[in-house]
């Protein structure tokens, strides 16, 4: 049995609160972290869900697949609107519902970056989950500012690649003092799981970072979408840390990391890269994983 | 009880009487004392409410959409350029169906930057399917906002209400209003429970995806429950009046009945034009004003039925519609559809210049001289 088919034993909550009569794409990323979301945090949730493909994959009137009550909301309002529902309902006094806010990296990073700024600076009482996928698929891959160094896009066509490195929403969230910010991977969902257990469990603003591949924008297969998820942790593009209450922790470190090459050749978004880009990508991911390994050894359990 | 209390006091004390549950605003002059003296009536324990502390004016109106979506009453207040921030949610909350009701202060847009009164604010939202009050004096905003509440909740109607008050003129003016009784208000507005919101024992998404085969309906609803307002409106004033002795109207007549000369128009231009009415009534100049107190839906056959036998109408509006007329002008003259009486358009005020009594002796006047066809604007510096 080679390592890519070795069996895994998944140990994830067996309620279904989602439905799979969904819009996603096949391999869809997004759609796999709302499945598990759900099964994290019960049908005790209600959502706040901005424009992004997630207003779409939730299914047309009067159908919906998510099993909870879902608000949707303007592109950038996400975060306020789920500052009204958890408003609400303390003011009516239920306090035992969880207030999900489930947002793009466009609706996070970019437009919504205010909105969501001021939620968590006043420590509105929710979890926030930007389910990124580097860049604005809902209206065609277009690049966001979560779209990374040498993608292609629809704005970043092959002649004139994104250049520059995606935002660190993260080290924005940080820097709001909230009690619980986290990355998570759809390709490790117990990992995942786990952690909005644990930002259900905390009052307060809640945020958690989740990489979500799509292969229509990512330009790979279907069946691909949790290897390239798990090949960027494997490479540290996107390493999987939480923040609790300014406690930095690396939940996996990688024994023996393989090369960005390996998960940058495997998706057709970075087919036209030459060698010395490779080269200076990977760069970027030492130095950026050195310095959260700072961050750590500073700021740490052990610090 | 009386007490002496500035417009924008008078809406926040109306907001509290209606006891409601979230508020979430952003400062903005002449608004800002709204969000103040909430915030001590919210922490001193006076209403039992969240107060959200938005970062923005479109944050304030997504929170309130989040929260009236969640099954709670809420509250906002913006002025000028916080209600053109929050134009993308305007839309949104009237198309979802949510009773919010919303302080507007009309001010002038920039630039330049003006803080005076100006009614392009809230003209400019006008075809976002709220409904739109124009008030005259304290008293009206405060009942104005209780009011709203009632008629915005209604089954039948279930749209959003944006009662405005201009800048300074009332929103910093004191005044002396007739707080009711909180018992009564109870009475009069119950504890809000929407039929549709967020329930985990009911779950169903809110503003998905929606094919032309839908959107199309949801637009005749909305239209069809503004008709519906004109007949509950009246019955909510009717009822308000038997509680608490205060009458109110879509519109409000002053010496019409055997006007010749008619003016109509809105916010606290319409005090000044009844005192107007008054002065050219002593000189023999049968004069009269209609002051139209809803915006949003229009009150046509109302209006109609009032200046259907005037000699003239001149319709004073402090806004300008560029490159066409002034706006209550414009839907006068539509509700006018079929009738002789000729019309006048009159522009003044903008951006707070004062409109005194001789300005609108001065339009009857003009009435009495122009071609109605032109569009007239009232102390231009040339
Ligand atoms: C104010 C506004 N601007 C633009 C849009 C168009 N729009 C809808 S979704 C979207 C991109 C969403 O990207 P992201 O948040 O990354 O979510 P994804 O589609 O990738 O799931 C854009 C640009 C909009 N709905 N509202
Ligand atoms: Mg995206």
């Amino acid at each position: 049995m080679s390592a890519e088919t070795k069996k895994v034993r998944l140990t994830l909550p067996e309620n279904e609160v989602m439905s799979p009569g969904h819009l996603a794409c096949q391999g869809c990323g997004a759609s796999m972290a709302m499945r598990y979301a759900l099964k994290a945090l019960g049908r005790k949730t209600i959502l706040s869900v901005p424009a992004c493909c997630w207003a779409v994959i939730d299914g047309p009137f009067p159908y919906s697949a998510v099993g909870v009550p879902l608000q949707q909301s303007a592109f950038e309002a996400a975060a306020a609107t789920a500052s009204g529902i958890t408003n609400a309902l303390k003011s009516l006094g239920k306090d035992d519902i969880t207030t999900l806010a489930w947002a793009g990296d466009g609706g996070t990073f970019d437009i919504g970056l205010q909105a969501l700024s001021g939620a968590v600076e006043r420590n509105e009482n929710m979890i926030y989950v930007v389910y990124d996928n580097e860049a604005y698929m809902n209206t065609g891959i277009q690049r966001s500012s979560s779209t990374p160094h040498g993608a292609w896009t629809t704005t970043t066509p092959v002649k004139h690649y994104r250049k520059g490195q995606k935002k660190n929403i993260m080290e924005i969230i940080v820097a709001h003092h909230i009690p619980y910010c986290a990355t998570a991977n759809i390709a490790y969902p117990e990992d995942f799981i786990k952690k909005l257990q644990k930002a259900k469990s905390i009052k307060g603003a809640k945020f958690i970072h989740l990489f979500a591949p799509c292969p229509t924008g990512w330009k790979h297969g279907p069946d691909k979408t949790v290897k390239i998820a798990r090949l960027a942790t494997e490479t540290n593009t996107f390493p999987i840390y939480e923040v609790e209450n300014g406690v930095y922790k690396i939940n996996k470190k990688i024994k023996n990391v393989k090369p960005v090459a390996e998960y940058l050749r495997a998706q057709g978004r970075f087919r036209h890269l030459p060698e010395d880009e490779l080269e200076y990508i990977q760069s970027m991911v030492n130095k950026s994983y050195k310095r959260l390994e700072k961050l750590e050894a500073a700021f740490g359990e052990s610090a | 009880m009386k007490r002496v209390l500035t417009g924008n006091y008078a809406a926040a004390y109306g907001a509290t009487a209606a006891k409601v549950n979230v508020v979430a605003a952003y400062p903005i002059t002449p608004q800002t004392t709204i969000v103040e003296i909430l915030s001590e009536i919210v922490a001193n324990g006076e209403l039992n409410a969240e107060f959200i502390k938005v970062e923005s004016e479109h944050s304030a109106l997504a929170a309130c959409i989040g929260a009236q979506s969640a099954g709670a009453r809420t509250y906002t207040a913006t002025s000028s350029q916080g209600l053109a921030l929050m134009h993308e949610l305007i839309h949104w909350t009237a198309r979802a169906r949510l009773p919010i009701v919303m302080t507007n202060v009309n001010r002038a847009l920039g630039p330049g930057w003006s803080i005076w009164a100006d009614a392009t604010d809230s003209v400019s939202q006008r075809d976002t399917g709220w409904m739109q009050v124009y008030c005259e004096n304290n008293q009206e905003v405060y009942d104005t906002t209780l009011m709203a509440y009632k008629i915005s909740e209604h089954a039948d109607i279930l749209l959003p209400t944006l009662v405005n008050l201009d800048a300074f003129f009332l929103s910093h003016t004191s005044q002396v209003v007739d707080m009711i009784d909180q018992d009564r208000v109870d009475a009069f507005l119950p504890t809000y429970a929407p039929e549709y919101k967020l329930d985990i024992d009911n779950p169903r998404s809110f503003g998905s995806l929606t094919s032309p085969d839908h959107y199309y309906e949801f637009s005749y609803k909305m239209h069809k429950a503004h008709e519906a307002a004109k007949q509950i409106i009246p019955e909510v004033h009717a009822q308000f009046a038997k509680e608490f002795g205060r009458e109110y109207g879509m519109t409000e007549s002053y010496r019409c009945d055997d006007a010749e000369y008619l003016l109509v128009t809105y916010g606290t231009i319409a005090g000044t034009t009844m005192d107007a009415v008054d002065r050219m009534r002593d000189k023999g100049i049968k004069a009269g004003a209609l002051k139209i107190r809803y915006f949003r839906p229009f009150p046509s056959e109302e209006v109609r039925s009032i200046l259907k036998n005037a000699i003239k109408v001149g319709v004073i509006d402090r806004m300008i519609s560029f490159g066409h007329e002034g706006a209550f002008f414009t839907e006068t003259k539509a509700a006018m559809y079929g009738e002789t009486v000729p019309l006048y358009g009159f522009i003044a005020g903008l951006g707070g210049r004062d409109v005194s009594i001789k300005d609108i002796e001065s339009m009857v006047d003009k009435m009495q001289a122009e071609d109605p066809s032109n569009l007239i604007w009232i102390g231009v510096k040339e």
